[in-house]
């Protein structure tokens, strides 16, 4: 299976919610083109049959008591954020 | 000179009090006092908190602690790995003020062992690099020549121990990013199995492949400082259950008997001469010491580096998504959430995690997961493939850490692919999930010399045989007590 390499850097990079300069379009359009162009190289092989792996470690199911815990304290949690009021994080409006 | 000393001799002389941990500490803040100007080991360091760290180290010493393995050691840390109260920055812009407000399991677990918390060693942001030039906090130059990188990504960590300027350090490697600067720098690193050691409290850039791990200026400190930090953890369920090995004590056993596997794919063309020769006489002293070698095959080497590019940056751009600035670090307005998103990611990324970010995003979208993403996956399955094969003939595997030595700062920034393909030698065992360690082998003949690191490897788990080995051959050389000339420099 061949993919297409010539991708959409605008169109990617806002799936990715990353604003770029015009600069950056340019340079990392032809960057990443010559990357995935490399990827090419896996289509050599053959995997049908291959089952993926997505993880290293074959992990079942880990259980352990569901006991309460305390755990950060509001003012704690809160501490990092960039603009908070009344305990909650100022954001945008997002309704009208 | 105290800030020289490895963690086992410091831990000696504190034990006989020849001297005390806040003098010990102070050795190493007088050193980065002098030289971190130049080396740029460390981004951040609050020199009380880590004196009055050690304070307390010695007056529990004094009332007669026992069972503290690290107490009073000086152990310094990667900017990925939460420290409460500490900032937490990822060498990146986009956490701007962020202090931690809790402890890594690997932290809590140094604390418990009596350690002394040290300082932020620099980093490429968000361990996306092979050099520490991808810092927002400017690179960190390699202690053996400043006109070069000391790897990365973590670099700070490693060129930290190498300058002497802290007794030991933890890095993370989910490419090679603890065993590639500890030999740019000339120091040991361990990268463990996965799931020896818990990732509670590290920043994640790619969870199936991250571990984090010790750079020291021995293997028997790398065994003592794995000891204390791996282990099951309840916060994170990819953390086997076993309770960590005995390592220090399993340090002597005898290499006669132990099978070598030398790869033929990792010793073909492309090595740097000064790096063949000092691995092949490696080689021939484990074999003068009893091991046997042999020569096995890993096939899918060489399709290593386009699998983890594709698994390990789509991994990332679900793990980097949280940074929109909505809950924590920077935040650049926009007139509606996507904007600010947009807006804040495109101002606080660098290069190298916005190149990342995007490509991930692009092998997981819509039409082209299964020709990426998937497809990456599955070739990462024969990869793996390979090893367990290998290591049903052979104990361990033997290569190069590096296909060449520390290159020069600037040399590779703008080809990121060359970039890429530094990580030749060290990919396949984040990929497999396997443990790997490096050790000083040997110097380029070049002026200044150059570290060369050999790269052991270990099956699932075998955290003891290649530390075992890794010990032998440190004992019978020479190149670990080999400082780098800043001497002269400073």
């Amino acid at each position: 299976m061949m993919a297409d390499t010539k991708f959409n850097i605008e169109y990617v990079a806002h799936l990715a919610r990353i604003k770029l300069t015009e600069e950056e379009k340019v340079k990392f359009g032809a960057q990443l083109s010559t990357i995935l162009n490399y990827m090419e190289k896996l289509r050599e092989l053959d995997v049908s049959g291959v089952e993926p792996t997505s993880h290293p470690m074959p992990m079942l199911n880990v259980m352990r008591p569901d006991t309460p815990e305390r755990g950060l304290d509001h003012s704690e949690a809160m501490k990092n954020a960039p603009l908070a009021s009344n305990d909650l994080f100022i954001v945008p409006k997002i309704v009208e | 000179m105290l800030n020289r000393l490895s963690i086992t001799e410091a831990i000696d002389g504190l034990n006989k009090k020849e001297f005390s941990s806040k003098e010990l500490v102070q050795s190493c803040l007088d050193r980065i006092r002098k030289i971190d100007k130049d080396v740029n080991a460390f981004i951040w360091i609050d020199a009380e908190d880590a004196l009055s760290q050690a304070e307390k180290a010695d007056s529990e010493r004094a009332s007669g602690v026992k069972d503290k393995p690290l107490l009073g050691v000086p152990v310094a840390i990667k900017d990925l790995i939460a420290v409460k109260g500490h900032p937490l920055r990822c060498a990146s812009k986009i956490l701007d003020k962020f202090v931690s407000p809790y402890d890594a399991t690997v932290i809590e677990r140094l604390r418990q062992a009596g350690a002394v918390i040290f300082g932020r060693t620099n980093m490429d942001e968000f361990a996306m690099g092979s050099s520490t030039e991808n810092s927002a906090f400017g690179a960190t130059r390699n202690p053996w020549d400043f006109e070069r990188t000391p790897g990365g990504s973590s670099g700070g960590s490693a060129a930290a121990v190498s300058a002497d300027e802290c007794i030991g350090s933890l890095g993370s490697d989910t490419g090679g990013s603890i065993r590639q600067p500890a030999a740019f720098c000339g120091c040991v690193g361990l990268k463990p199995t996965y799931g020896r050691v818990s990732r509670y409290g590290l920043v994640a850039y790619a969870s199936s492949l991250d571990q984090i791990g010790p750079i020291t200026k021995t293997v028997a400190d790398a065994a003592l400082l794995l000891k204390v930090i791996a282990g099951s953890d309840k916060r994170d369920s990819t953390c086997f259950a076993e309770p960590a090995d005995d390592y220090p004590s399993k340090l002597n056993q005898p290499v006669k008997g132990i099978k070598i596997g030398v790869p033929k794919e990792y010793m073909v063309g492309g090595i740097d001469a000064h790096v063949r020769n000092s691995v092949q006489n490696a080689i021939k002293i484990l074999e003068n010491m009893g091991a046997i070698i042999e020569e096995i095959s890993l096939p899918h080497t060489e399709y290593a580096i386009a699998t983890y590019y594709i698994i390990a940056t789509a991994e990332a751009s679900a793990n980097l998504a949280r940074f929109d600035g909505v809950r924590y670090g920077l935040r650049v307005p926009g007139n509606d959430p996507i904007e600010m998103y947009c807006n804040t990611r495109g101002a606080g990324f660098g290069e190298e995690v916005k190149r990342r970010i995007i490509l991930g995003t692009y092998v997981l979208s819509s039409g082209y997961y299964d020709a990426y993403y998937l497809y990456a996956q599955k070739v990462r399955t024969l990869i793996r493939k390979d090893f367990n094969d290998a290591f049903g003939k052979v104990d361990i595997i033997l290569t190069p850490t590096c296909p060449a030595p520390a290159f020069r700062l600037g040399e590779k920034v703008a080809d990121p692919l060359q970039m890429y393909l530094t990580d030749i030698f060290t990919i396949s065992c984040n990929l497999a999930g396997i443990c790997g360690i490096s050790v000083p082998c040997g110097f380029t003949k070049t002026q200044p010399e150059l570290p060369i690191g050999l790269q052991l490897l270990g099956k699932p788990m075998g955290e003891a045989t290649i530390l075992n080995v890794a010990h032998a051959f440190e004992q019978a050389t020479d190149f670990h007590k080999k400082r780098p000339p800043l001497e002269n420099k400073t």
